[in-house]
C-alpha cells in the first residue's frame, strides 16, 4: 500500500484539505471538546441559588458515590445493558441470517423488521407501548389467550425494567441491517469449500461466518452498549423510573439533578462517572474482540 | 420446502414488528373499554370525530402548529447536515493534509461518543448566550458536519466514484468547489437522499434536545406537544385522543420513510457500515 493513496491533484495547496473540513474541527473545538472540558470542571464546583460556583473539588464525586440514589440508578443501568444488548445483538444476526438464505420477499421483510427501529425513540412509539403494558393491555390479553396469567408490568419491579428492554429489542432493525450488509459480503465460495471439506453448518457459522463478522459485531457490540448506558427517553416517559426506582437510569438521574434539584455539579459530576464507564466498556470490549480492522482513507 | 421454517420464523417476526402499529391505528377507534377487551386491532365502528379532537390537541395550539414547528427545525438542519457533511467528506476523501490521520481518528471517534457529557454544558452555554427557547441550539450544530456517520457514508460514496471525473473536471477548468458541486455531486445523490432522511427521521425523534432547549408552548415540537398532552390526559376519551395523536405524529416519519426507503435501506447496505 503507497503511502499516501490520494495525491493532492496539481496546483491545489496543501492547506485545500483543511479548509474543506474546517466546519467539522470548529465543531468537535465548540460542541464536543469545550463542553467536555467544561464538564469536568463544573463536575468539581458547587452551585448555590445565588449562581455563585464555588470550587469544592472532589466532593461531588465522593457524594455521589455514597449516595443511594446513584448507586440504584448505577446497577439499573448496568443490568438494563447486560440484559438488552445480548439480546439485540442475538436477534439481530439471527435474523439477518434467515434474510440471507435467499427468501422470496426478502424485501419486506428486510423493510418490516427495518421499520420500528426508524421510528426508533419517537415519542409516538413510546406512548403506544405505554399502553400495550397496561393491566388490560395487549400484552396481557395475549398472555390470557395463552392462558397465562397477566403480568403486572408497571407495578412489578422484577418485571418493569422489561418493559423498557422489549421496547429497545423490538427495534432490532437497524443492527440487523449492519449484520445483513456484511453477511453479503463474505464471498459464498468459503462457504462452498467448507462444505467440499465436510464442515457442518454449525461448524461453518463458528469457523466462517463469527471471524468474518467480528468488525461489525464489534461496531454493534459498541454503539449498542452506548445506548443502552444513556437510556433515558423510554423510563421517562414509559415508567417514570418506577416502581421503587427499579427503571430508574443514570440518565434520568443527570435530567434530575440538573433539572429537578438545579445542581449543576452534581448532574456534571454523574455526567462524567457515566462517560468514564462508558469509555472503559468500549476499551474492554476493543480488547475482548480484537482490533478494528484499520481503516483506508 | 426445505425453507420452510425459515418462513414461518420470519412471518412470525413480522407480525411481532408490525401488529402493535396496527393496533394502534386500531385502537385510536375503538372505545376504551374495547381496548381492554380485545387483541384484535380491527375496531367495531369507526368514528374519525376523535381525529378531529386530536388535531385540536388540548394545549392551546393545533397539532398542525406542532408540525410547522417541527418543519422548521428540520429545513434548515437537513440543509446545514447535507452542506456540511458533503465538504467534509469531500476533503477527507479526495485530498491530502497535515494531520489527517489524526482528524479521521477523531472523526471516528466522534461516532462513538456519548452525547450525555455534552447536553449539560452545552445547556448552560445556549443559556449564556441568550439562546435558550430558539431553535437555534437545535439547529446550528448541524452546520458543524457533528454527525461522523454522514461524513462516514458520505466518504464511502465518494470513494466509489473515479478519480478521473475530477482530472477531466480540472482539465475542463473546474476548481475544487466547481468540481464537487457540478461532477460529484450528483454521482452521490442516493448518500445525500440517506443523510436528508436520516436528518428527517432522526429530528422526528428527538426528544432530550427540544426537552431541555424549549420551554414555551407555541415553539414547542411534536414530541414535545406529544408528551404534555400525555402529562395532562384524564381517563376515558382522552386516551383514544392521545393514540390518535401518537397516529398522526407518525404519519411523517412512515411516509418519508415509504417514499424513500428503496433508496434509502440500498444504500444503507451498500455504503454504509460495513465499508
Amino acid at each position: 500500500m503507497k503511502k499516501h493513496p490520494y495525491q493532492n491533484p496539481t496546483g491545489v495547496p496543501a492547506y485545500t484539505g483543511l479548509l474543506l473540513i474546517s466546519p467539522f474541527i470548529i465543531g468537535a473545538v465548540i460542541f464536543t471538546v469545550y463542553p467536555f472540558v467544561c464538564s469536568f470542571i463544573l463536575g468539581m464546583t458547587e452551585s448555590s441559588i445565588s449562581r455563585e460556583l464555588r470550587f469544592t473539588g472532589l466532593k461531588n464525586y465522593a457524594e455521589m458515590f455514597r449516595s443511594d440514589s446513584f448507586r440504584n440508578a448505577l446497577s439499573v443501568t448496568v443490568k438494563y445493558a447486560l440484559i438488552l444488548v445480548p439480546l439485540k445483538l442475538i436477534v439481530s444476526l439471527l435474523t439477518a441470517m434467515l434474510l440471507n438464505a435467499e427468501i422470496k420477499g426478502m424485501r419486506f421483510f428486510r423493510t418490516a423488521f427495518y421499520l420500528p427501529s426508524i421510528l426508533g425513540s419517537n415519542l409516538a412509539v413510546v406512548i403506544m407501548w405505554q399502553y400495550l403494558f397496561k393491566s388490560k393491555g395487549l400484552v396481557n390479553q395475549l398472555l390470557g389467550l395463552c392462558g397465562a396469567a397477566p403480568v403486572s408490568w408497571y407495578g412489578d419491579s422484577r418485571y418493569a425494567l422489561f418493559i423498557i428492554v422489549l421496547l429497545r429489542l423490538w427495534e432490532f432493525g437497524s443492527t440487523m441491517l449492519i449484520f445483513f450488509t456484511a453477511l453479503r459480503d463474505i464471498p459464498s465460495e468459503y462457504y462452498e469449500a467448507a462444505r467440499v471439506d465436510g464442515c457442518g453448518a454449525v461448524r461453518s457459522f463458528f469457523s466462517i461466518t463469527l471471524p468474518q463478522l467480528k468488525n461489525v459485531i464489534f461496531i454493534n457490540l459498541v454503539l449498542q452498549t452506548i445506548a443502552a448506558l444513556q437510556e433515558f427517553n423510554a423510563p421517562y416517559m414509559i415508567t417514570g423510573g418506577n416502581p421503587m426506582k427499579s427503571t430508574y437510569t443514570i440518565g434520568m438521574l443527570i435530567y434530575d439533578e440538573m433539572f429537578a434539584y438545579s445542581d449543576i455539579g452534581s448532574a456534571n459530576a454523574v455526567s462524567w462517572v457515566l462517560f468514564a464507564f462508558i469509555t472503559l466498556t468500549v476499551v474492554i470490549l476493543f480488547r475482548i474482540t480484537g482490533r478494528l480492522r484499520e481503516e483506508k482513507i | 420446502m426445505k425453507k420452510l421454517p425459515a418462513y414461518i420464523l420470519l412471518i412470525m417476526t413480522a407480525a411481532v414488528m408490525l401488529y402493535p402499529l396496527l393496533w394502534l391505528i386500531g385502537a385510536s377507534f375503538k372505545s376504551n373499554s374495547e381496548i381492554y377487551s380485545t387483541a384484535w386491532f380491527v375496531p367495531e365502528h369507526f368514528d374519525f370525530s376523535v381525529y378531529k379532537k386530536a388535531w385540536q390537541t388540548g394545549t392551546g395550539h393545533s397539532l398542525g402548529k406542532y408540525f410547522f414547528n417541527t418543519f422548521m427545525v428540520i429545513l434548515p438542519k437537513t440543509l446545514f447536515a447535507v452542506l456540511s457533511s458533503v465538504l467534509v467528506a469531500y476533503g477527507f476523501a479526495r485530498f491530502d493534509f497535515p494531520m489527517k490521520k489524526f482528524f479521521f481518528a477523531l472523526l471516528m471517534g466522534s461516532m462513538f461518543m456519548p452525547a450525555v457529557v455534552t447536553v449539560m454544558p452545552l445547556y448552560l452555554m445556549w443559556s449564556k448566550l441568550g439562546m435558550l427557547d430558539t431553535y437555534i441550539p437545535l439547529t446550528l450544530p448541524s452546520l458543524f458536519a457533528c454527525e461522523g456517520m454522514f461524513v462516514f457514508i458520505l466518504i464511502q460514496f465518494f470513494k466509489g466514484v473515479p478519480k478521473e471525473f475530477d482530472e477531466a473536471a480540472r482539465i475542463d477548468g473546474c476548481g475544487t468547489l466547481r468540481t464537487l458541486f457540478y461532477v460529484l455531486l450528483p454521482c452521490i445523490r442516493p448518500a445525500v437522499v440517506t443523510i436528508s432522511v436520516f436528518t428527517f427521521l432522526w429530528t422526528m425523534n428527538d426528544f432530550l434536545t427540544p426537552l431541555i432547549m424549549i420551554n414555551s408552548t407555541e415553539k414547542y415540537t411534536l414530541a414535545l406537544a406529544l408528551r404534555t398532552s400525555v402529562d395532562s390526559t384524564g381517563q376515558g376519551y382522552e386516551e383514544r385522543k392521545i393514540i390518535a395523536m401518537s397516529v398522526l405524529g407518525l404519519i411523517p416519519s412512515v411516509t418519508v420513510f415509504a417514499a424513500a426507503q428503496k433508496k434509502f435501506v440500498s444504500s444503507m447496505t451498500a455504503g454504509g457500515l460495513s465499508g
